[in-house]
């Protein structure tokens, strides 16, 4: 459920829940969110719901308004957003975000005029085992160039993958993956070796100071400490 | 040029970490030049009926046709048009005869590779990105409700990333009587890889992330293939995610006099 705040001066005023596609705020009476303050126009600003999105949108008003202290005349909100009226602040909280099953969330749907707002949801006996945890962050790994024209470089292994060798002769490539860091042939006539053992076709873990040997030159890979 | 020494083709389709079903279908016929992906929706397990119907049929069918020895070049638009419509009906018929396949339905992306080019056709928000050379780009653009907004202005890209409303298509294969696909023809070059994906790919994986395993990866599509899904699922597999990887080794210009001497009087002119 989404909901704005009002405050001011850090005084807390009320809470309005965002039931309906259109909710106005303003000084004008009727409207849904009345604030009857001379800085705030009749007509100040619109909160608009699509479907699980809402966007707060400027209708002219004179003094304008602000969202975390930029101005603005369309924003998509986002929970924690806090809007800024003349002194009075709304504070936009979206639990919808907390509580929607992930599960549903990334199912694909067909958008129809007389669809529900929810997808339909599965059965229990469907439900899944949550996905993996990722414990830790993974220490960074590096690769250092001990023989050859390159003795003494380094790289750091940030990106999702890094390639080591010679395109079109022979290349492996290191990917970073929550769990470690894997070593993968790519192509070329010789596997790499890790440790003087060469290689099968498939991916390879690479542990804390492991001596790959690719192309006749020798690297060692290592955590960042 | 035969089409299978022209294309090299590879496939991965997985149910990712967290869905228990895979309801991605995928259809490949490289001797055809035909490569078809859907990605069902549906309550249960309807969403692989619809996306196992629609690739087996409209597979089925295309591949009849495709190696029928015709008298003139078919106009592959109108026979793509065709037989989407055709099994458009059958799964709408399925979905309206039966309660537990009742809004059932799919969305599609597929290929005709043929004389140096490929007619595409898709519906709904699985995609079709070219990587040429350097330059990776997204060649279809979604049936859904975040790029109409972004169309229209209403959100900017990196906004639809925070968009609650993903996965909402605003067209897709057995929902309604009638079907509108986008059918397209595009010229390809050797070098050029095509990657067709589901939504369990997209959402997962930034393009960039997605452009930049294609380039290191594309001496070995087996290996960029395997790259993808485990990207997917590394970053929360939190739906389907298939892939189709194919690419252009050799030219392949149409058999027989008339084609050839077209082809090239086309080539003239590019």
């Amino acid at each position: 459920m989404a909901k704005l705040i009002l405050s001011l001066d850090g005084m807390l005023l009320n809470e309005f829940a965002l039931l309906k596609e259109r909710t106005t705020i303003g000084r004008k009476p009727g409207s849904d969110i009345l604030i009857d303050n001379l800085a705030i126009s009749g007509e100040h600003a619109v909160v608009v719901s699509i479907l699980n999105d809402v966007f707060l949108e400027d209708l002219d008003s004179t003094n304008g308004t602000n969202v975390n202290s930029q101005p603005i005349k369309k924003h998509f909100l986002q929970s924690g957003d806090v809007i800024e009226l003349g002194k009075y602040r709304l504070k936009f909280i979206d639990e919808t975000k907390l509580q929607a099953a992930q599960d549903d969330f990334e199912k694909t749907v067909i958008l129809r005029p007389d669809m529900p707002r929810k997808p339909a949801a599965k059965t229990v006996a469907d439900a899944a085992p949550a996905p993996r945890k990722q414990n830790q962050v993974l220490a960074t790994g590096v690769i250092q160039v001990l023989t050859g024209a390159g003795a003494g470089k380094q790289m750091e292994l940030t990106k999702t993958i890094s390639t080591l060798g010679k395109p079109g002769v022979q290349v492996a490539v290191i990917a970073r993956r929550p769990h470690g860091y894997f070593i993968t042939h790519v192509e070329g006539a010789v596997f790499p070796s890790i440790n003087g053992k060469l290689l099968d076709a498939q991916a390879h873990p690479l542990n804390d100071h492991d001596i790959i040997e690719l192309a006749g030159v020798k690297m060692e890979f290592f955590f960042k400490t | 040029m035969d089409l299978v020494l022209a294309l090299e083709v590879v496939s991965r389709s997985d149910a990712g970490t967290v869905r228990s079903h895979n309801e991605d279908a995928i259809y490949l016929n490289p001797a055809c030049g035909l490569a078809i992906l859907a990605d069902g929706m549906g309550g249960y397990n309807a969403g692989e009926v619809a996306s196992g119907m629609v690739t087996t049929q409209l597979g089925g069918e295309l591949e009849k046709l495709l190696t029928r020895q015709a008298p003139s070049l078919p106009d592959r638009p109108a026979m793509l048009a065709t037989e989407i419509a055709r099994v458009n009906h059958a799964v709408y018929q399925a979905a309206q005869s039966q309660a537990q396949y009742a809004g059932m339905g799919t969305t599609l992306v597929m290929a005709v590779f043929h004389d140096n080019a490929m007619t595409v056709a898709h519906i709904g928000d699985s995609r079709l990105y070219r990587l040429r050379g350097e330059a990776f780009q997204q060649i279809t653009r979604d049936h859904s409700l975040l790029q109409e907004q972004i169309d229209s202005g209403l959100l900017t890209p990196q906004q639809a990333r925070l968009s609650q409303n993903k996965n909402l298509v605003t067209r897709a294969v057995g929902v309604d009587p009638q079907v509108e696909p986008e059918i397209h023809e595009h010229a390809t070059l050797p070098g050029d890889i095509y990657l067709f994906c589901s939504d369990g790919l997209n959402d997962m994986v930034e393009d960039e992330e997605i452009g930049m395993a294609l380039r290191m990866l594309a001496a070995n599509l087996e290996l960029a293939a395997t790259q993808l899904v485990q990207m997917a699922n590394d970053n929360g597999g939190r739906d389907n995610v298939s892939v189709i990887l194919v690419r252009i080794k050799h030219a392949y210009p149409a058999a027989g006099k008339a084609g050839g001497w077209w082809a090239k009087l086309l080539a003239w002119f590019k």
